[in-house]
């Protein structure tokens, strides 16, 4: 580096005097003598295309912002689009919380110097076993589609069969990142997906055509509740009946947000339940605020064994009455047992589970019943009113928890050019479902919740009727 | 001022300058202890910690009662038995535990090797809490997003700069994610050719990530575990002779674990490529050889970087991550959807890739470690980032010298070769010596306000390991520091091993007891609801 020495504030080292004085303890004259253990051949000797250094921090933050601010977020425009990643409100509590410096920068050591970590993320694995009345909750990964699949291939390892039934109207997304996870079907280790029906008026899953693809070749049956489309799932129960006849394993897909009123996991008697948190106190980040769990009942420990996600649990200590918090059976993760582990775990999501807890612990029950009541009347009123618009028709059941599907084929419009003209009103519309499910037509599917009052939806209404007509 | 306290205060500033010039122990720490009840058993029923918004008199009218549109059986029974608290309470108890978490910020981190846990500048915090980056929703119309889809994209053209690789996805969400990518497109290239069938097995060393062995398991693949000969390479004829034509290719690190830079790594990818399998390097940890080396001069067809680790995005008590990986043109078809273009002045998601692996997760991706990322490259420049690696490798040097001298430490294989940015250790002579050996040594020097230390990824070919890696972030005085405490440790080990033995002594908790209840079902709980009915008879 000619000229003048790189001095930088996160770089103590950089100043030549300390730079020498350590070159000189340790007998070198430059820092090459190390790097000559790199041989020449494989030296990089070019530029790094990369732009000069913009140094001070008020001149980088004046370009990043810069850049950020080309964006439209969902507070400069109103926001209706969820399908796996929601605009709930999310407490500033929250937020001071899981900015603490301590939180933001630990990482994975330190049973007793990182105790509080520990501690916060036991109550999150217990506050979330409350929402789905499970006494296991293990410690969470990337995303929904990502757990999804994870417990296809635990339920494989847990019944040795090698098949999964999944609803087709499952969301396409997740179904995506679920194939990743179970390998082609010529592979031997494979995990074949198999897919049952859904009733087109309803949006519920087709029972008869679930019990007619069902025998004891099935590793477990998969449902969504609230469904990608928005369709709280009624046959929950009958679902579990129908699996564990064939001694398969009933796996609920659920974002535990609608748990405050809506029946849990444990009680319809799932075996397993997955989901994602990001609507418990998550910003969007554009899908970065995702954040996949794993859950089970915990009555046979072969579950925790096959479980590919780890598990905590509370410890003694040299004093009595004090807890600590442990990894229960690490030997069984990848980080125990290489490629004879369960999947793998790595660095995922530990602060969003921080986050979670502390809105659980806001919320409370009678938080989440409000919020649940909130948005079914709010989606409900804004269903209504967009279903009162000439050409827009609300299609699929009548239950719905905050999602819900609106037709434009009578419109004449197709739901891109819908979405494009709202832009102008500074709307962002419902996601456009016209790819993923052509047999929905020109249909959008929009989300409401607690976040939209009723003049946000009165003002998505009256836009909708003006790009409408 | 008293004469007491003057003397006092006169003594401590000859003590400290007496360390700083010696070296030693600066801090007289005791961790923060709140004996803090579980959240779970906090409160009173009827406490709000938060009021939400209720549906308004005219929706009201409009739809009449929420529950009537819940189906029959799905209405829940019984109210969940979460905590019920005002707003400071949850604040103040949560805050309690972030007081007893040191983290990386407040302790000295150089602890954590493998794991480069450098500073994540505060200003980078702002900008992903604003709203333009938290609070985007990834189906925006990407018109809306085009400052995010800039930043992503660059950041994307960077790394294949310091890679030398020419194509890249940021959507992992960390590095083993990244690495879990790699397998799945080295699955697809291999399926596409109709050579899946016969292709089954990938290689990696057992000095190598765990991830570089459990994703291609679970893509799956069988492993095959090179281990290292004498001098702490990966075994030449051994690899040799687990190349054949069953092989996918390769997943290995260089530098691995130890810190020692494979010399001849090329030829292990020529061996590759010559039985037409492919090559992944995993640079998790690429700090030591930023600007200096790059995957694709060595050969290799694909490599990942954690930006939570290499490039300053914070860890943030294990994620969220990301995961870059970068691949050769030939592999670039094969990688998630969407993937990040720039046409003219406008940039993309391009979902338009049939030969695409699909998705490995929902939406973009963390972009917040893109955003960090983007910002920490564009603050380093290219001259920047090499002085990253110089002063990583300096550091690391210097650390290594004073941690030779101490008694009881050694460090196994490549005699007369320098490490790069880590070096594994070991306390074995210590062990045999004392008694006391690295985990013991590990508890201790939290005492010190010194971050719990890593010893090794499993299985501990190195005995008694541990594995510091002081990265850029750390000024001389804290090196000499983190080698006292270690010193310190160990002196107190030859003098008293019990009391070492019994460490910790000034944390929050005493030392863990009757840990065999980790593999006991009939001892261990999962969560609270579990542990009361289970252990205190509660319902």
């Amino acid at each position: 580096m000619a000229g003048k020495p790189f001095i930088h504030p996160y770089i103590p080292n950089s100043v030549p005097e300390t730079k020498q004085a350590m070159l000189d303890e340790l007998g070198l004259s430059s820092v090459e003598e190390i790097f000559a253990e790199i041989p020449d051949r494989l030296r990089f000797k070019g530029e790094l295309d990369i732009p000069p250094a913009i140094l001070s921090e008020r001149a980088l933050r004046k370009h990043v912002q810069g850049l950020l601010d080309r964006n439209a977020s969902s507070v400069d425009y109103l926001n209706f689009c969820g399908a796996g990643c929601w605009q709930h409100h999310v407490p500033a509590v929250v937020d001071e919380v899981i900015n603490r410096a301590e939180f933001v920068s630990a990482y994975c050591g330190g049973d007793y110097s990182d105790l509080g970590k520990y501690l916060a993320r036991f109550e999150f694995n217990s506050m979330l076993g409350e929402l789905l009345d499970y006494d296991a909750v293990a410690n969470p990964i990337y995303d929904w589609g990502d757990v999804a699949g994870r417990a296809f291939r635990m339920a494989r390892r847990l019944t040795g069969r090698d098949k999964v039934l999944v609803p087709a109207h499952m969301s396409p997304m997740r179904l995506m990142e679920a194939r990743t996870l179970c390998q082609p079907e010529s592979m031997p280790t494979s995990t074949k997906i198999r897919f049952y029906e859904w009733d087109r008026e309803t949006g519920m899953v087709d029972l008869s055509d679930l019990e007619a693809k069902l025998d004891d070749s099935i590793a477990a049956v998969y449902w969504e509740s609230p469904g990608y489309l928005g369709t709280i799932e009624a046959n929950g129960a009958e679902i579990v009946k129908l699996a564990h006849a064939v001694g398969a394993l009933a796996i609920n897909g659920v974002d535990p947000i609608t748990l405050g009123v809506l029946a849990p996991p444990g009680a319809i008697g799932a075996d397993i339940a997955c989901g994602d948190i990001q609507a418990l106190g998550m910003h969007m980040h554009a899908g970065g605020g995702c954040s996949g769990f794993i859950a089970f009942k915990d009555d046979d420990p072969k579950f925790a064994q096959e479980c590919p996600l780890e598990l905590y649990t509370v410890l003694e200590t040299a004093t009595p009455g004090q807890y600590a918090v442990a990894e229960a059976m690490a030997e069984r993760t990848s980080y125990g047992a290489r490629d004879q582990g369960k999947d793998w775990v790595g660095t995922a999501s530990g602060l969003w589970t921080i986050a979670a807890a502390v809105y659980m612990a806001v919320m409370g029950p009678q938080g989440f019943k409000e919020l649940g009541e909130t948005c079914i009347a709010r989606s409900h009123y804004a269903a209504q009113k967009l279903g009162e618009l000439p050409g827009v028709r609300v299609k699929l059941s009548p239950s719905f928890f905050k999602e819900f599907v609106v037709d434009f084929g009578g419109t004449g419009k197709s739901v891109a050019e819908i979405n494009k003209a709202l832009l102008g009103h500074e709307i962002f519309g419902g996601k456009d479902l016209s790819a993923e499910f052509p047999e929905l037509g020109q249909s959008a599917l929009y989300c409401v919740t607690e976040y939209h009052d009723q003049a946000d939806i009165d003002a998505l209404v009256s836009a909708v009727r003006e790009v409408t007509a | 001022m008293s004469e007491q306290m003057k003397n006092a205060a006169q003594e401590k500033v000859a003590r400290l300058a007496r360390l700083r010039r010696d070296g030693g122990v600066l801090h007289d720490y005791r961790a923060p202890r709140w004996d803090e009840p579980f959240i779970m058993e906090q409160g009173t029923p009827g406490e709000r910690g938060v009021l939400v918004p209720l549906a308004e008199d005219g929706v009201k009218a409009a739809v009449g009662e929420a529950a009537d549109y819940i189906p029959e059986g799905m209405r829940r029974a019984a109210a969940p038995d979460l905590p019920e608290l005002s707003q400071h309470q949850v604040l103040r108890h949560y805050l309690r535990y972030s007081q007893m978490t040191l983290g990386m910020d407040l302790g000295s981190d150089i602890s954590e090797g493998t794991c480069t846990m450098k500073y994540s500048p505060k200003m980078h915090e702002e900008l992903i809490r604003g709203h333009r980056a938290a609070d985007v929703h990834p189906w925006q119309d990407e018109s809306t997003m085009q400052g995010l889809l800039e930043i992503v994209y660059n950041t994307g053209q960077y790394l294949k700069s310091i890679s030398g690789m020419d194509a890249f996805t940021l959507q992992p969400g960390g590095g083993s994610h990244a690495v879990f990518t790699n397998a799945c497109v080295m699955r697809a290239y291999f399926e596409a050719r109709g050579e899946l069938g016969q292709r089954d097995e990938m290689i990696t060393t057992i000095f190598s990530h765990p991830c570089d062995a459990a994703t291609p398991m679970v893509a799956g693949f069988k492993v095959i575990t090179v281990m290292p000969d004498e001098n702490g390479y990966p075994d030449l004829e051994a690899f040799k002779a687990a190349v054949s034509e069953r092989t996918v290719g390769c997943m290995i690190t260089n530098p691995e674990d130890t810190g020692i830079y494979n010399p001849q790594i090329d030829k292990y990818v020529e061996i590759l490529h010559a039985a037409g399998a492919l090559a992944f390097t995993d640079q998790a940890n690429a700090n030591g050889i930023l600007g200096y080396a790059r995957a694709r001069d060595a050969g290799f067809d694909a490599c990942h970087f954690n930006l939570h680790k290499t490039f300053s995005s914070p860890h943030g008590c294990e994620g969220p991550a990301t995961g870059a990986y970068m691949c050769t043109e030939e592999l670039a078809r094969y990688l998630p959807v969407p993937v990040v273009t720039k046409v003219g002045d406008k940039y993309h998601l391009d979902y338009d890739r049939p030969e695409s692996i699909g998705r490995v997760r929902g939406f973009l991706g963390n972009w917040m470690g893109v955003i960090r990322a983007y910002a920490w490259i564009r603050n380093m420049g290219p001259d920047g980032l090499k002085e990253v690696a110089e002063i990583s490798v300096l550091n690391n040097n210097y650390l290594d010298n004073l941690l030779m001298a101490v008694k009881g430490v050694s460090r196994p294989y490549a005699e007369g070769h320098r490490r790069l940015d880590q070096v594994r250790y070991s306390l074995q002579q210590l062990k045999e010596d004392t008694g006391v050996g690295t985990e013991a040594i590990r508890d201790r020097m939290v005492d010190f306000g010194i971050q719990s230390m890593w010893m090794s990824h499993h299985p501990w070919v190195v005995p008694e390991p541990f594995t510091p890696e002081p990265c850029e972030t750390y000024s001389k005085a804290d090196l000499d520091e983190w080698a006292a405490v270690i010193k310190k440790a160990v002196d107190e080990a030859y003098a008293d091993p019990q009391f070492v033995l019994d460490s910790p002594h000034e944390q929050p908790i005493g030392q863990m007891r009757r840990t065999e209840a980790l593999e006991d079902p009939d001892q261990w709980a999962f969560t609270w609801r579990k542990y009361k009915r289970k252990f205190l008879k509660q319902s």
